[in-house]
């Protein structure tokens, strides 16, 4: 399925963002973010963004306070998801102006949204902007 | 937030709380004001949650569910009681609700929640809405927790949005098509040839959501989907999307090696982008794609490995380790890549990323061979000094495996490789105690040639008392022990070893160890024993006794004179090698050093460290006051296995000291009348301990008679129900034996041979034989079909053709000195016997058991394909109108059953093959055979009418039917899929 979750986490190791492309039970989750939060938080800025956890990578990218961390399958093309990390900081830059670790905290649905936009089980559907914003800001006119 | 509208910030009061409901905004600021209460806070939340969600107002209502669902996502609280209000808000009318309901529905129903029978209407209705954002909130949670049941239900719905004009819908429903057909395959006969039509679609987002779909599908079971190969070659070419072409290629990376005329003709496309795309991560994938699946591309190989190198050389970390991967990824089939980038690789393992390391780790391994094995592992044991203990542990587990592989089958010295052990053993972060353990005690019962080395290994490791203190060593001590007892006759020192093993730090050690310790002491006992009796006994007979006893006293003064010049050598760290070795200096030394309290003193009874000379009556006895002394205090323990075995050997001194002392009044007399007792109990033991033990075959339970009265299924029917599942990834065929799978290895000559990387072949040339057949018109000369049959995988062979010389090169830079370039005549010593037993043939029975799931995808993939092959001169152009035939017809279920026969009765050969399949493989196969005849003579008439009827009865019990048949004919498909390979590849 390519993209397994996705996750924002502040420097604090709290979830901010939680979205599966699987079911989990909630220990599931719980351990999973424990693990990777752990793993990933400890590197630092010289060493990769790839990390082997279980049966996948986790590909992460650091953006000030906030860690992106995307799971996917050991197939997947590591440098297409840092790309896709990228794009959503960017869209998610262009709605709240700067966006910012409470932006997302307080727009979490519209967080969400933008995900729903980008990613469909798993697969990036999206990845122009202008297309992913478009609803969001139908809504909001709304 | 679009649910939380009231802005209000007010506390709530029991009166008012229902109007002024806290909103999600406000629990998210006070949940950051809690600092450290936050439990107590967020149960006082749930709380209110679970009395507002009651409430009749559907705001109060979904903004509980939401503040829930927040909860839920990011603090870990169960929802799952909500379930039920999930469902009232999804079914509510206003958007903003709706989509708290879906999304929370999303977040936690799964396949047994209970209430997901009640959405199947309310998806249904949303998925048909004409607000294309409720079809959507619906398709994105259908994605997420589709059951079968609602696969089935709503797979009509499906297939009508899949030709939507609006796209933004469209490229959904595209998407949710792959988790629908994961959960009910039959939907692949309804929907598979919409999703194929949008492969042509223009529209840039379609295309990109259908081609992530064949994707993941393709990954499942690539063979299925060759014939589609043309549509994705046309993406490959003209797709100026970075993001669609990454996902071609993992399609092509996944068909190529099935079909070698498909690889050559795209491996020109996918080195252009190579060459010419600015985007690395379109670059590594083409690399990745080359090294996985092109490796017999030449040209593209080396094309593939520059831009590794450009990767390696790169600053960035990230570029830096995918380069490494993609370089293990070849290493296998082309390590001169690797050799060419072997200096980068030697610098990065101390690079600072541990994930890097690891890969760098990797590579270096996969360059060992047996002939540069010593050097690599002096230089990582270097490495290991250096590095952190986590990875000082990989690369010390990373030797230990590479050099153990195959029964130490790149070994060559083996008593290089014994001492690396006890070398590895010493280091101080080593960690690998029970590896290492393993593997002393399996060379010593395999090698027999190494056996006086690992004597020497473990006389090292145990008379170092400071070993004693590091609890990671304990297991290689337990080795060490238990060789030093098994192989007491390569010692020139016995004594020396049943000091070691009596010192009194091994109290230090974990009882179990002990009770290695003491019964190894047994053992060295008993070889001392027997060797004392042995030499007196060809004393006695051949000389008379003063004489014996004149000359060993000669010996004796000899011996002193020479000890005396010795005293200062000090025997634990000197080897014996000099031969006169003053076992008794050692003795001391040892005891003073440890405190001992040795009361008798032997300073008169120099032995040489000599044959069978050491064994002097006096010394016989002090070992035997040594260790009844030192073992005393065991009799007290409370450890069983430590207590029996001081038990035993006590009772064992005790038996025979009677003896012997009194064999010291009578010296001088014949022993033999006296001594016969004891030094038979002793012979007996000794020849009990000498029985040689040796290595257990994996298989030797099968060995084991089977006991009357134990029932043994004879029929393993279900075994082969089991089996059957396999398809492509069916190196299992091999590997479960011929019994069940003669017939499916026939069908591919040359697989026995290639085993695992080559089957997906197999199966393709199969494919091609068989299309050859039926098409041999349209095909080359037939010395084609060889080039076909025989240069594919010859996987090994270059592999290892190329790493001897390599090898050596590489060789040569990593150390200073340089060994020939040829292996085996460099080494000074042949390769010792190495007692192998049947490990080999018993590695893969670990027969596992595809998903039926994808299977049953595939099978109707193909089914589908087969078909559609035949219709699509027809049908292809006009999509439109046979849609609309069945939107009039769609009512309910009923519908789906209409369409499936309706599809099958169009469909090809492989449909009739199937339903025509009983269960049994055998029939099958001899029914394959007929249906090959049948469809070369044309036939499909009678047939069809048979599919219509089967589709209709099949509605009723298709679940059932469909494992069973599907398992059955994986095979078969392939053969029956092979006409419609396209013109394109010819």
């Amino acid at each position: 399925m390519g993209i397994r979750f996705i996750l924002m986490v502040n420097k604090q190791g709290q979830t901010r963002l939680a979205q599966y492309y699987e079911y989990l039970t909630l220990e599931e989750r719980r351990a999973l973010e424990g693990e990777i939060v752990r793993k990933c938080l400890a590197r630092n800025e010289q060493q990769c963004s790839f990390v082997e956890h279980r049966n996948y990578k986790i590909v992460y990218r650091r953006y000030a306070s906030l860690f992106f961390l995307v799971g996917v399958d050991n197939d997947e093309n590591e440098l297409a998801i840092l790309e896709f990390i990228h794009l959503l900081v960017e869209t998610m830059d262009r709605h709240f102006g700067n966006v910012c670790e409470l932006d997302i905290m307080f727009h979490l649905e519209k967080a969400h949204f933008m995900l729903e936009e980008m990613v469909m089980n798993g697969c990036i559907v999206e990845t122009s902007k202008s297309n992913i914003l478009s609803p969001i800001q139908l809504m909001d006119r709304a | 937030m679009a649910g939380g509208v009231s802005s209000s910030s007010y506390y709530s009061s029991s009166i008012m709380e229902t109007l002024f409901q806290r909103t999600l905004e406000d629990l998210i600021k006070g949940l950051r004001l809690q600092l450290i209460g936050e439990s107590a806070f967020v149960s006082k939340a749930i709380e209110e949650i679970r009395r507002e969600v009651k409430s009749t107002d559907p705001h109060t209502k979904s903004t509980a569910l939401q503040k829930l669902s927040y909860l839920a996502s990011l603090h870990f609280h169960d929802m799952s009681w909500a379930a039920f209000h999930v469902v009232e808000v999804m079914s509510s009318s206003r958007f903003s609700h709706k989509r708290i309901g879906y999304h929370a529905a999303s977040l936690s129903f799964h396949d047994d929640t209970p209430v997901l029978l009640l959405i199947t209407n309310q998806l249904r209705k949303d998925l048909a809405s004409t607000n294309e954002f409720e079809v959507s909130l619906a398709l994105e949670c259908l994605s997420r927790i589709s059951t079968p049941d609602l696969a089935r239900d709503l797979t009509p719905e499906i297939f009508t949005l899949l030709s939507t004009t609006k796209i933004f819908v469209r490229k959904k429903a595209i998407s949710v098509v792959l988790r629908v057909f994961a959960k009910y395959p039959d939907a692949v006969r309804v929907c598979f040839k919409r999703l194929v039509e949008n492969l042509d679609n223009s529209d840039p987002q379609i295309l990109a959501a259908v081609v992530g779909v064949f994707c993941e599908l393709a990954s499942q079971d690539p063979g299925s989907y060759l014939p589609l190969a043309p549509e994705f070659y046309r993406i490959l070419v003209d797709s100026k999307n970075n993001w669609v072409l990454i996902k071609v290629l993992k399609i092509f990376a996944k068909l190529a090696p099935l079909e070698p005329r498909l690889a050559k003709r795209v491996v020109e496309p996918i080195c252009d982008h190579m060459r010419r795309t600015g985007a690395k991560s379109l670059m590594f994938e083409c690399i990745r794609t080359v090294v996985s699946s092109f490796s017999e591309y030449e040209s593209a190989v080396k094309l593939a490995v520059v831009k590794i190198r450009e990767l390696l050389v790169d600053d960035d970390p990230n570029l830096k380790y995918l380069g490494l991967q993609a370089l293990s990824v070849i290493a296998p089939k082309h390590l001169w890549a690797v050799l060419e980038n072997k200096e980068v690789v030697i610098k990065w393992l101390s690079d600072e990323d541990p994930n890097i390391k690891l890969e760098c780790l990797r590579l270096v391994m996969a360059m060992v061979s047996e002939s540069n094995v010593v050097e690599i592992s002096r230089v990582l044991v270097t490495y290991s000094l250096k590095s952190d203990p986590g990875f000082c542990n990989e690369i010390l587990g990373s030797i230990l495996c590479t050099c153990s592989r195959n029964a130490y089958e790149i070994i060559v010295d083996f008593d290089w490789y014994v001492s690396l052990l006890g070398e590895m053993s010493r280091i101080p972060h080593c960690q690998k105690g029970d590896e290492i353990e393993n593997q002393l005690i399996d060379m010593g019962m395999r090698v027999k040639d190494v056996r006086p080395e690992l004597l020497q290994v473990a006389r090292g490791l145990l008379i170092d008392p400071a070993l004693l203190g590091n609890p990671f060593l304990h297991r290689i001590l337990a080795a060490a022990a238990w060789v030093s007892g098994e192989y007491i006759e390569f010692s020139r020192n016995p004594f020396e070893l049943m000091e070691a093993l009596l010192q009194p730090r091994t109290s230090l050690l974990p009882l179990s160890v002990r009770a290695v310790y003491i019964h190894s002491a047994f053992k060295v006992l008993i070889f001392c024993l027997h060797s004392y009796i042995l030499q007196s006994e060809s004393m006695t007979s051949s000389f008379p006794d003063n004489l014996v006893l004149g000359v060993s006293e000669l010996v004796l003064k000899r011996n002193m004179l020479e000890g005396s010049d010795l005293t200062t050598c000090e025997a634990p760290s000197a080897h014996c090698s000099e031969g006169f070795n003053p076992s008794n200096q050692s003795y001391e030394d040892l005891s003073i050093e440890n405190g001992g309290d040795r009361t008798i003193n032997h300073g008169q009874t120099s032995t040489p460290a000599f044959s069978e000379n050491i064994f002097t009556y006096d010394s016989i006895i002090n070992l035997i006051n040594q260790v009844e002394l030192a073992l005393g205090p065991f009799t007290g323990s409370h450890d069983a296995e430590v207590f029996e075995r001081t038990r035993h050997i006590l009772c064992f001194i005790e038996l025979i000291k009677g003896e012997i002392t009194e064999c010291l009044v009578q010296k001088g007399k014949t022993l033999e009348s006296e001594e016969m007792k004891a030094s038979k109990i002793i012979k007996l033991i000794s020849d009990a301990f000498s029985e040689e033990l040796g290595p257990v075959s994996v298989s030797a339970q099968q060995r084991v008679p089977i006991p009357e009265g134990l029932l043994l299924k004879e029929n393993l029917d279900d075994l082969e129900t089991i089996c059957a599942d396999f398809q492509v990834p069916a190196s299992n065929l091999f590997s479960l034996g011929s019994p069940y799978y003669g017939e499916e290895v026939g069908v591919s000559p040359f697989g026995l041979q290639n085993k695992e990387e080559s089957e997906p072949s197999n199966e393709a040339t199969s494919l091609l034989t068989e299309h050859r057949k039926l098409h041999g018109l349209y095909y080359l000369a037939p010395e084609k079909n060889e080039i076909v049959g025989n240069d594919y995988p010859p996987a090994n062979e270059p592999k290892l053709q190329v790493n001897p010389k390599n090898d050596t090169e590489d060789l040569v830079k990593l150390t200073v000195q340089s060994l020939a370039t040829n292996k085996k005549p460099n080494h000074a010593k042949t390769r010792p016997v190495v007692v192998k037993l049947d490990e080999g043939d018993l590695v893969t029975i670990t027969a596992k058991r595809p998903e039926t799931k994808d299977d049953l995808v595939s099978g109707a993939v193909r089914e589908v394909l087969v078909g559609s092959d035949t219709r699509t001169a027809t049908s292809q152009r006009n999509p439109s109108d046979k849609s609309s035939s069945k939107r009039s017809k769609r009512k309910g279920k009923e519908k789906l059953n209409v369409d499936c026969s309706e599809l099958k009765e169009n469909l090809g050969d492989s449909e009739k093959l199937k339903h025509e399949n009983p269960s049994s493989r055998k029939n099958k196969h001899s029914i394959n055979g007929k249906e090959r005849r049948h469809k070369s003579t044309g036939k499909i008439g009678e047939e069809g009418e048979e599919n219509g009827q089967k589709g209709k009865q099949k509605s009723s019990h298709r679940h059932a039917r469909h494992k069973a048949s599907h398992r059955a004919d994986a095979p078969l498909n392939v053969v029956s899929q092979t006409p419609v390979i396209p013109d394109f590849l010819l």
